[in-house]
């Protein structure tokens, strides 16, 4: 199978959608002429031109709005946030404008868009250029929010949140684009909503999604060379609409739990799926559900502090001990 | 600042009115005439307890919606704010669908789920019905992106207040759409306040229409109260839209005679019951009235036949709307997300 980088997964993805549907165009900051900031969009201008891949000024409320206007009579725009700390800038038509606009509407006008680009921290940006913000957007009816963690993943969803019909958030990495994976030749999608065993096992669950899959794998293999754990990684991959059966189905195997996500932890992911383990699941469990998240603090920039305030694999060692009660 | 008190119109020598759209103007007359009716029934109900939530009424600025869609075709695209009833009426959405989405009722516009602020009727192309200042002109300009984009001469029109021009999507989206050629008319109906903040107290330029110049686009103001010139207006903006692909800034005069909603007194601390009585003498239907009968174009019978036709109509809906079902309790549910 060929391998691919996680850019050139949803680069392949944005093409084969735009080749396919004549309706679909990208918009953003520096998509077109520049190639995008971290080349998703790489020859898509060359291929498709600038009437469907389009450079827009530093106006993210505006292009953001633009683009549901679009969605609002047809189109299927894929509108890009160089990150998602600037789409904060853009969150009223998001929120207010494209996950209201079918229920507020009585059902008369769906809105097939996609908001996608990186989110999350990278390497000493700072405390502005580092912060994930899934709960905050899968707090919102309306919006599909998904968060892919390999090449694989990010071109099939993305695939996918193209051709749906709703508004959907694409959460991917920085530190992500340059990882690589097997793409199998030829067509296929990821439908949205559904999370993925990622390694199973059978004595602690392991929740992650995005960044954090690669923290989960790395600690669930120290946990079975040094700890004696089989730990079962359980890749979210859509955060909304949350796929439970998945998630309690491997709750009620291992009966203990650990979540581990990049964002803060106060109303965090992480605590919508503790809400449905107690819910569903508390009979089978035989542990308090662990949380591992990033700091509660704005991102400092300073390396040590920096590592100090991301979830790491220690720290996930440390949360499936407990969970095992092996301390 | 040019704090234009926008005044009565000067009598005097003015042109004769064009005999052969006899029927244009008495069109025009019945709609903004149905509009008033149907805003005075809407107060009276919201009064009731039947309407809830904000709601704001069109009283006084009938020319603005009257005249402007009057030069649009059936597929052009729409977009309007919360104080929208007019417009959705004047695009052709009937009086009972209308009145039954204020009263949250399933036969409602928006199966009752969107109230006075958020009515929709794809069918027509209109579009809302948007309730966060200034949120949909860049929505509006997204639909003229796409006729654009799809090389169809459909404009995209959109109604917003003149406090949204102070908000920042009204700025990068006027830019956009003059950078790429989108066919949008935006229209501003001045109508010298934002809830109880007067323009000169928000804004150092009073003259909305100033600000197409940092965009390089063109502008009109317009007396918002001359539903033939905002006809006009309009059709020039139209045509360069269509012809042209250029974007307009239209500025109506406008004014408000209700509170900024019904939760509001109609006039208080920001304005004078003065000023309010004064502005009346510049009253869109009296004014039109005033001219078809001294061209001989409308006698008091004719008039008091489109008053009735209006009445009929209005009434019919507020009847529709009382007895119309609420939405089934599964509609709470339903339309969240497209299956
Ligand atoms: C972004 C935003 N801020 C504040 C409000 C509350 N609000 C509703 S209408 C309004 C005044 C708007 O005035 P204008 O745009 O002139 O329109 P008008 O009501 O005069 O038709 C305000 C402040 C809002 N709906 N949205
Ligand atoms: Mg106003």
């Amino acid at each position: 199978m060929p391998v691919l980088t996680y850019r050139d997964a949803l680069n392949h993805a944005l093409r084969e959608e735009m080749e396919r549907d004549p309706d679909v165009f990208l918009m953003g900051e520096e998509v077109g002429v520049y190639q995008g900031a971290y080349k998703v969009s790489r020859g898509l201008l060359q291929q498709f031109g600038d009437r469907r891949v389009i450079d827009t000024p530093i106006a993210e409320l505006g292009f953001a709005g633009i683009g549901v206007g679009a969605a609002m009579v047809g189109l299927r725009p894929v509108i890009e946030f160089m990150t998602w700390n600037f789409a904060l800038l853009a969150i009223d038509e998001v929120v207010n404008s494209a996950a209201k606009m079918l229920y507020m509407s009585g059902g008369q006008i769906p809105i097939p868009i996609v908001f996608r680009g990186p989110g999350g921290a990278a390497l000493q940006l700072g405390a502005q250029h580092s912060q994930a913000f899934e709960s905050w957007l899968a707090n919102v009816p309306g919006l599909k929010v998904v968060a892919p963690a390999t090449p694989y993943d990010a071109k099939g969803l993305l695939k996918s949140a193209i051709r749906d019909d709703n508004p959907v958030i694409f959460l991917e990495g920085e530190m992500l684009y340059n990882n690589k994976g097997e793409i199998p030749e030829g067509e296929y999608t990821v439908p949205l909503g559904l999370a993925d065993v990622k390694r199973a096992g059978t004595d602690v669950t392991i929740v992650c999604h995005s960044k954090t899959v690669a923290t989960a794998e790395k600690a669930a293999r120290q946990l079975a060379g040094e700890h004696g754990l089989e730990a079962e990684v359980v890749d979210l991959r859509t955060i909304r609409p949350l796929d439970t059966e998945t998630l309690l189905a491997s709750v009620r195997k291992t009966n203990r739990c650990v979540i581990v996500e990049e964002g803060w932890p106060f109303c965090g992911v992480g605590a919508q799926v503790v809400d449905e383990i107690q819910r569903h699941a508390f009979d089978d469990l035989d542990a308090p559900v662990e949380r591992v998240t990033g700091a509660d603090v704005p991102m400092p920039y300073n390396k040590l502090l920096e590592r100090a305030a991301k979830p790491s694999v220690d720290a996930v060692i440390g949360a499936a001990r407990r969970a095992a009660y092996v301390d | 600042m040019s704090a234009v008190k926008d005044a009565a119109p000067p009598v005097g020598a003015r042109a004769k009115l064009d005999a052969s759209r006899r029927a244009l103007y008495h069109d025009l007359l019945r709609q903004m005439l149905h509009v008033r009716y149907f805003e005075e029934k809407a107060g009276e109900a919201y009064a009731q307890g039947k309407i809830g939530g904000f709601c704001h009424l069109y009283i006084g600025q009938e020319a603005v919606a009257v005249g402007s869609l009057a030069a649009l075709r059936p597929d052009d695209y729409v977009f309007a704010g919360y104080r929208e009833h007019a417009h959705a009426l004047v695009r052709g959405t009937t009086s009972r669908a209308v009145m039954a989405e204020l009263f949250g009722k399933a036969t409602g516009c928006s199966k009752g789920k969107g109230g006075s602020m958020h009515l929709f009727d794809a069918a027509r192309n209109f579009l809302g019905g948007h309730a966060i200042v200034g949120s949909h002109i860049p929505l509006a300009a997204g639909a003229a992106f796409a006729s654009k984009y799809r090389g169809t001469d459909q404009v995209s029109v959109c109604y917003f207040g003149e406090a949204a021009a102070n908000i920042g999507a009204f700025h990068e989206t006027l830019n956009m759409a003059a950078l790429w050629r989108l066919p949008g008319i935006f229209i501003c109906e001045n109508n010298r306040y934002g809830m109880g903040t007067a323009l000169e107290r928000a804004s150092v330029v009073y003259d909305i229409s100033q600000r197409s110049c940092s965009y390089h686009m063109a502008a009109e103001t317009v007396d918002g109260m001359d539903v033939l010139a905002m006809y006009e207006a309009t059709r020039r903006a139209v045509e360069r839209a269509r012809a042209e692909r250029l974007p307009t800034l239209l500025e109506a005069r406008t004014y408000r005679y209700m509170g900024h909603s019904m939760a509001d007194p109609i006039h208080g601390h920001y304005r004078t019951k003065e000023e309010l009585e004064e502005q009346k003498q510049r009253d869109p239907i009296a004014g039109l009235r005033a001219r078809l009968e001294e061209d001989g174009l409308l006698d008091d019978a004719q008039y008091a036949e489109l008053e009735k036709g209006v009445h009929a109509e209005v009434e019919d809906a507020v009847a529709f709307a009382e007895q119309s079902p609420e939405p089934d309790p599964a509609e709470l549910y339903t339309d969240v997300y497209k299956a």
